[in-house]
């Protein structure tokens, strides 16, 4: 509903008319997101969000009534082009660098909502009036709000976007004096929102006041994100794809549009969910997420001493042997398969150990890869029905009955040191127990510390053999030995 | 917009959360995923405030906040439609086994 036309002039059929479609719209975005939840209902609540996003903006056009919309249906047709070649084109091992870039321009797309809305308002002369009004302070508190989220939301996604995408390293970078410096990039854009309202009769000053608290933010959504490492990544992602809804539903306040605080909330309130998710997963809370530099220097002394001892290994026809006499399996993935574009040698080989009779399962571990859900989306394009892939709390027991464990590129979330060593910066993680196995296999190009730059203590477990080299070449080679013997 | 505007969508924006929390709390970690990348299309929905800015009509002339919201229109449509269609791609994906 939008309550700033409600209060002016009499009600039109064409504002009832939209109200009603905005109301549907807000029904149908529920139920997708419920039907988003179950694996089988999952696909028709995407569609069923999308359809109501299109009533959304069709009513929008009807409440609008008779203006020229060529500026409006130019920027739909540019973005939607945009949009569409964007998600045809994206490979699935690219999907977290997919999900932080337009999670940016949402972001970016709010902030310009923010802009245009006082441009439209000081253009009018309505300004003063606006904010001089009763609750007017609200909607200028309001509008410097959704100015701060939307461009922390973007550059925060852009840098994220560059990380994952390697197009920057994903090493913290940690600048001097960073938490002094995040507090006054925040402190100062919120005494200008103050200084805005004060000079509020003179809306040029304001204009460029406003445009300095988006630049000044700017640069504070690049300084959250840097010192952040790509494999704390997961945590970042869910938490700027929950600021982005909570940017839609501030535009919805300053605008007065009650289908932008509702969409906007829900979408914000999934991101804190899965926030909350993720750092579970890793024992550890959000404050040591963004502001610990977790990962920028080796962790002196964790594991006990840098170097390891009596690590054995083993090539890709001795683990092909081992593995076509195992009954039961077990896969462990993580982001060295998505690097190494691997999901798909990994169903092939396992195809070929099933029809050898064994019993295959993946077991993922909720942080493994790059966003929350990573390793599950990598294995169903390579077709691996979902029944097979197993949360860590479902498996972690069974690991004691396993022939086999193979490791692909996973490395914090297997090592046992988090169970057992205090002094380690995993210690208290929840990890998976790869090391009961019988045999375990760990695929990886060298010995080199993983994300959280600790020495892994399964590499000397007498039960484990490193395969080492990249992980698609080696998973190649087993299926050779495997379809040879 | 007045104070009584203000606390409605207040209460709105409220309820929101708190059904939004209901609604997402329990998904399996296989559309994790897919879940956010829904969600993040559903924030593209900030595209209604963009269209509001972008029109030209009655009390709306052409000036900057035309062409600031002509910017946003498109920018949160990559987001809608990209984030829709992206989404497709991966719920497709996921398989039974039967």
């Amino acid at each position: 509903m939008n309550f700033v036309a409600s209060s002016s002039g009499p009600l039109e059929w064409n504002y009832i008319a939209a109200n009603f479609g905005y109301l549907a719209s807000v029904v149908m975005f529920m139920l997708a997101i419920m039907r988003m939840g179950r694996v089988k209902t999952a696909r028709s609540g995407n569609f069923l969000a999308a359809a109501a996003m299109l009533l959304a903006v069709v009513s929008s056009f009807v409440e609008m009534g008779k203006i020229n919309p060529a500026f409006i249906v130019a920027g739909l047709i540019i973005g939607g082009a945009v949009g569409a070649i964007m998600a045809k084109k994206v490979q699935m091992t690219q999907m977290p660098e997919m999900v932080a870039l337009l999670n940016g321009f949402g972001g970016l797309a709010s902030t310009l909502v923010g802009l245009a809305t006082f441009y439209a308002l000081s253009g009018g002369g309505n300004l003063a009036m606006m904010m001089g009004r009763d609750g007017g302070w609200f909607g200028a508190i309001n509008l410097v709000l959704t100015l701060i989220v939307g461009s922390v939301t973007f550059t925060g996604s852009i840098i994220a976007f560059l990380k994952l995408s390697e197009k920057m390293s994903g090493r913290p970078i940690l600048l001097p004096m960073r938490h002094v410096l995040n507090v006054l990039l925040l402190l100062i854009p919120l005494a200008m929102g103050v200084a805005a309202v004060w000079y509020v009769n003179n809306p040029i000053l304001v204009g460029l006041i406003l445009i300095g608290i988006v630049l000044i933010t700017f640069v504070l959504g690049v300084t959250i994100v840097i010192p952040i490492g790509g494999g704390d990544m997961p945590v970042v992602i869910s938490l700027l794809n929950s600021y982005s809804g909570i940017a839609a539903a501030l535009a919805g306040f300053t605008i007065g549009e009650a289908v932008l605080v509702v969409s906007g909330s829900l979408v914000g309130a999934s991101g804190m969910i899965l926030t909350q998710i993720m750092c579970k997963a890793m024992n550890r809370s959000l404050a040591n997420v963004m502001f610990g530099g977790f990962g920028a220097e080796p962790a002196a002394g964790g594991g006990g001493g840098g170097e390891y001892v009596g690590v054995k290994s083993a090539d890709a026809e001795t683990a092909a042997m081992i593995m076509q006499d195992a009954q039961n399996i077990v896969i462990v993935p993580g982001y060295g398969m998505a690097v190494a574009q691997a999901q798909h040698a990994v169903r092939e080989m396992a195809k070929i150990l099933e029809e050898k009779g064994a019993n295959i399962r993946y077991a993922v571990h909720p942080v493994a890869g790059r966003m929350p859900g990573h390793m599950n989306v990598l294995l169903a394009e390579a077709n691996v029905p979902y029944e097979q892939l197993f949360e860590m709390d479902q498996i972690n027991d069974d690991f004691r009955n396993v022939d086999v464990v193979l490791v692909i590129g996973a490395n914090d979330t297997v090592n046992p040191s988090a169970k057992t060593d205090k002094s380690s910066p995993l210690y208290g993680m929840p990890v998976m127990n790869v090391e009961e196995a019988k045999t375990v296999f760990t695929m990886k190009r060298s010995l080199g510390g993983g994300f959280a730059q600790v020495k892994n203590t399964l590499f000397e477990c007498p039960n484990n053999y490193m395969v080492y080299g990249d992980a698609r070449k080696t998973l190649e080679e087993i299926i050779k030995a495997l379809k040879e013997g | 917009m007045d104070t009584g505007a203000i606390l409605m969508l207040l209460y709105v924006f409220v309820l929101a959360c708190f059904a939004g929390y209901q609604l997402i709390s329990k998904v399996p970690p296989t559309l994790h995923t897919p879940l956010m990348s829904g969600a993040n299309a559903i924030s593209g929905i900030t595209v209604l405030g963009a269209m509001l800015a972008a029109r030209i009509g009655p009390g709306a002339p052409f000036n900057a906040s035309t062409i600031l919201g002509m910017l946003a229109v498109a920018l949160a449509s990559i987001n809608v439609v990209g984030g829709f269609m992206v989404t497709d791609r991966m719920m497709g994906m996921f398989k039974s086994k039967n």
